[in-house]
């Protein structure tokens, strides 16, 4: 059973395959081990994170290109029910809508882009994602009509996903079952599926093929692969990957603006995840994501108290200011592509 | 000794530059008045040319080296923040309405600017990028972790906060020609850009260094095989490239009057764009790109101000439809 | 006997996970002409590389002029006075031949008489003088390429299939030159498929395959022999009638 649902492919290590379950376990009891609003908030956006960073790894750990647009295919997700929640109306039939739309359209670009500038070279490819990505927040920005601009759109839910419904009168083990509940729940298994069927899809002969790909092009290319299709192919999964995190997000924030969803301090979070993480094993996704959402909501009082301590030396309060955090990941994540190309995950499967 | 030429010179492809009178004169028609057309092409020119200055070494790099360095923004910021300490500094001097005041302000921060970002650049290339020589994808990925730490120590050192920076008085105002009002500033960033473009090619074809640098765009091997050490070539193109950005930076703050962390970053976008409109590892192309960025710019940012950065992404697409490879592709021996 | 001026002992040259040389003993005699010969593969491209320091050996030791210049960078090794001609020519396409042959003069530009023995070599060489050398036909190329390695005295010539694409009168210059270029101090190794202009101007041969030397001897004594000719280059002929 647990070979069909890893499509065979294990931890391969006591260490990670403990993490793994501790992030399991963590995510499906949060609402009853750590009821907060906060820890509740944290966990679903490590749900969210896991699958965006996991999609973002088929590209840049199997099959060796960097795309600065997953935040667009992110953001499309996320525009996708939330316009469709404010403009149309918040029924189910709307979010199938507006979900199924904003899939059409990224897997619509993935393909453009990846015709366009794969061709040429991974580093032709970089530096157009980027540029369609920067391109795609003004747009954002700019169409307020429709986008909310920079404040973004809030809007309603079905009934069945908003805090305020309450599914059964009596509170199970101490915690009222709401409609917060539900919808945590909704996202948490959603992102867990999709994370499953990622993991089929890099343990496919597909997934091989990047592989082989990605080791030696010119090979490939000899035993008669069309590299860029393939290519092609990997960077709409992710972007279809991207794209469903960000309806999740959506729909668990009940708000979609540039700085949940297209910024591109995002993009350079996921980045860190992936790489902390260890890139070429969605296991590293995971684990990078969950410690660098873990981080990134608590690290930062951490520095506080660390930066007040420091008051007087020069400079050094400066360093660990909270809103510095990402200077001491940025080192991170320098020597972690230098020193630890594997990550995380790498370093435990080592052993 | 006389050798004629049976063979006809490479001839120079003209079609790409006549694309900037182009985008100047379609323009031309749904600008209401003359004037203002003059107004926004001067401007439009002096955009370009301080874009130039900061693209010129990335893609000088990149055909060298084959390295694109996702941090140049950095080299820009950078030489903008080392001036704007130097200016403040130096306010009276700066407020002074005489040349030779403003001069002793303007010359040591254009100094210090340069010096600095040179200075970053050689450290970059010696620390984050040269131990991932040949693997683009640790490049990318190493230089945009550098882009982030550099940025957020620019925060540490200058503060978050954005800086004004006031233009000195003799280089702010603008005079009237023709009914056009055309800004001091913008004439001296195109006399400026147009400097850096002249000595950048005067040394690139007038000089054993530029032959060395050409041949090694072209062939990198074949460079070391005739006893040139490619290695100390291209750290000096880089810091030059790197100072170059840092005279940029100076240029954009003073024109935009103001400084914040993340102009490198705002300017990476642009420089990318040029890079590929003009082909990648082209400094001839670097330049016409980055006037027919410009030029855009300010042509749709005074039609439809929402629209400058799409409208320049919209040219790079087309430019990619009809050459793939940019204006002018460097090919690879 | 002299020592020789370049000997290769037991090197090994892997690129990437392939393991391309296994082990290459050889040794090129003072101002002569040695022959490297081979079928496709063989891995004579790849032993010129590793002597000029374009990849590294990965074991063994290759000495030149006495000393041991196996872990020397290339720009060192050409500065030694090795000049190399590589299979594809490797010729700056947007130089002009000018350009081309001012930058391989290390020492400041050529003097008239070097320049005149090099357009007496390959008369095309002052025809084009200004053209872009992108612009030259193959067989030009290749001439290009050969002058800009002597522009300069060298001491050691590698040069990689002179004769690759070449038109049979182009051929027959070719050999002309090569026997001028003896005439000088310069030792050379070449990389040949062309049998008749190994024999016409080969004074030692090496026959590789598989990464290893098979045979190494005088060429007079291969060229006289039809068995081993057979035996060895029965395959190498092959692609090359
Ligand atoms: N860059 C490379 N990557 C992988 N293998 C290579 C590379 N270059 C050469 N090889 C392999 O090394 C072996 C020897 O190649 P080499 O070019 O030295 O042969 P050669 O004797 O010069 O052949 P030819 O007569 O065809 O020029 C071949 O099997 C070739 O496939
Ligand atoms: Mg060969």
């Amino acid at each position: 059973m647990f070979t069909t649902l890893l499509s065979g492919d294990f931890p391969r290590s006591r260490v990670l395959a403990v993490v793994l379950v501790a992030i399991l376990a963590g995510l499906v009891l949060a609402p009853f081990v750590f009821p907060g609003t906060r820890s509740l908030n944290v966990a679903a956006k490590v749900a969210v994170f896991v699958l965006l960073v996991a999609s973002y790894d088929l590209l840049l750990g199997y099959t060796g290109i960097v795309s600065f647009a997953h935040t667009m295919f992110f953001g499309i997700g996320g525009y996708g029910v939330g316009i469709a929640m404010a403009k149309l109306g918040a029924g189910w039939g709307n979010l199938a809508l507006g979900s199924a739309l904003a899939l059409a359209l990224s897997a619509a670009l993935a393909t453009a882009i990846g015709l366009l500038s794969l061709r040429v070279r991974a580093i032709f490819f970089a530096m157009i994602t980027l540029a369609v990505a920067s391109f795609f927040q003004i747009l954002a920005s700019q169409l307020s009509g429709f986008t909310g601009g920079e404040d973004g759109i809030t809007y309603k839910l079905p009934e069945l996903l908003l805090p305020g419904t309450k599914l059964v009168e009596t509170p199970f083990l101490g915690v009222e079952l709401s409609g917060r509940l539900a919808n945590y729940y909704l996202v948490v298994f959603a992102a867990l599926a999709c994370f499953l069927a990622l993991l089929r899809v890099v343990n496919s002969p597909f997934g091989r093929v990047l592989l082989s790909i990605r080791e030696n092009e010119f090979r490939s290319e000899a035993l008669g692969y069309r590299t860029v299709t393939y290519r092609t192919a990997a960077n709409c999964i992710g972007a279809l990957g991207a794209t469903l995190a960000g309806v999740l997000y959506a729909i668990w924030l009940r708000y979609t603006g540039p700085d949940t969803t297209l910024s591109f301090n995002i993009m350079i979070d996921i980045l860190l995840m992936v790489v902390i993480g260890g890139m070429g094993t969605l296991y590293g996704a995971a684990v990078g994501a969950t410690i660098f959402v873990i981080a990134q909501n608590y690290l930062q009082d951490l520095m506080a108290l660390a930066s007040a301590a420091a008051k007087g030396v020069p400079l050094l309060p400066g360093l660990l200011h909270p809103d510095r955090w990402l200077l001491w990941l940025g080192v991170l994540f320098i020597v972690c592509v230098y020193y630890f190309p594997t990550g995380i995950v790498g370093r435990l499967r080592e052993k | 000794m006389s050798h004629g030429s049976a063979l006809p010179a490479q001839r120079f492809d003209w079609l790409p530059l006549a694309l900037i009178p182009a985008i100047a004169l379609a323009a031309l028609p749904f600008i209401p008045s003359l004037p203002t057309w003059v107004t926004l092409t001067v401007a439009g020119l002096a955009m370009g040319m301080m874009i130039f200055m900061m693209a010129a070494g990335l893609t000088l790099v990149f055909g060298l080296m084959d390295i694109m360095n996702f941090a140049h923004g950095v080299f820009i910021s950078v030489g903008a923040y080392a001036a704007t300490s130097v200016l403040l500094a130096m306010k009276a001097s700066m407020q002074a309405d005489s040349l030779a005041a403003n001069l002793a302000a303007i010359v040591p921060a254009v100094l210090a600017a340069m010096a600095l970002a040179g200075f970053l650049g050689w450290f970059f290339e010696r620390v984050v990028i040269r131990p991932v020589y040949g693997d683009h994808l640790k490049q990318i990925l190493v230089t945009m972790g550098g882009l982030i730490v550099v940025e957020q120590l620019i925060h540490v050192v200058w503060g978050p906060d954005i800086i004004p920076l006031p233009r000195p008085a003799t280089i702010t105002g603008s005079f009237i020609v023709g009914g056009a009002a055309i800004e001091r500033y913008r004439v001296l960033a195109v006399l400026v850009g147009l400097a850096v473009f002249a000595a950048m090619w005067l040394i690139l074809n007038r000089t054993r260094l530029g032959l060395l640098i050409r041949a090694g765009v072209e062939n990198r091997e074949m460079v070391e095989s005739l006893g040139y050490r490619i290695r100390t070539l291209f750290v000096g193109v880089f810091i030059a490239g790197s100072a170059l950005a840092g005279l940029g930076g100076v240029m954009w703050a003073l024109y935009q009057e103001s400084v914040n962390a993340q102009i490198g970053m705002q300017m990476m976008v642009v420089l990318f764009i040029v890079l590929i409109i003009g082909g990648l590892g082209s400094v001839g192309g670097c330049f016409v790109g980055a006037l027919l960025v410009g030029l855009m710019a300010n042509y749709t940012g005074y039609l439809a101000p929402k629209l400058a950065l799409g409208s320049n992404i919209l040219l790079m697409v087309l430019v990619l439809l009809w050459r793939p490879r940019g204006l002018f592709p460097v090919g690879r021996g | 006997m002299a020592e020789a001026l370049l000997a290769l002992a037991g090197v090994n040259t892997h690129i990437g996970q392939y393991h391309i040389l296994q082990g290459v003993d050889f040794e090129v005699p003072r101002a002569g002409l040695t022959m490297l010969l081979g079928r496709n593969g063989a891995g004579k491209t790849t032993t010129l590389r590793t002597v000029m320091g374009l990849w590294q050996a990965s074991a063994g030791a290759i000495r030149y002029d006495g000393a041991e210049i196996t872990r020397r960078t290339t720009p060192e090794r050409a500065r030694l006075g090795i000049a190399y001609v590589p299979e594809n020519m490797g010729i700056f396409a947007g130089l002009t031949v000018r350009e081309n042959l001012l930058l391989a003069a290390r020492s400041g530009p050529p003097d008239d008489r070097r320049l005149e023995w090099i357009f007496r070599l390959f008369p095309a060489m002052q025809r084009f003088w200004h053209a872009h050398a992108g612009n030259l036909s193959g067989g030009q190329k290749q001439m290009l390429a050969i002058a800009r390695a002597i522009v300069e005295p060298r001491r050691l010539l590698l040069v990689d299939e002179p004769t690759k694409g070449l038109a049979p009168s182009i051929i027959a210059n070719m050999i002309d030159a090569f026997r001028e270029l003896k005439r000088t101090e310069t030792t050379l190794l070449v990389v040949e498929q062309n049998f008749h202009f190994a024999r016409s101007v080969g004074d030692t041969v090496a026959v590789m395959d598989c990464g290893r030397i098979v045979h190494a001897g005088r060429m007079a004594d291969l060229a006289a022999d039809d068995a081993l000719q057979q035996q060895l280059l029965g395959l190498s002929l092959q692609a090359h009638q």
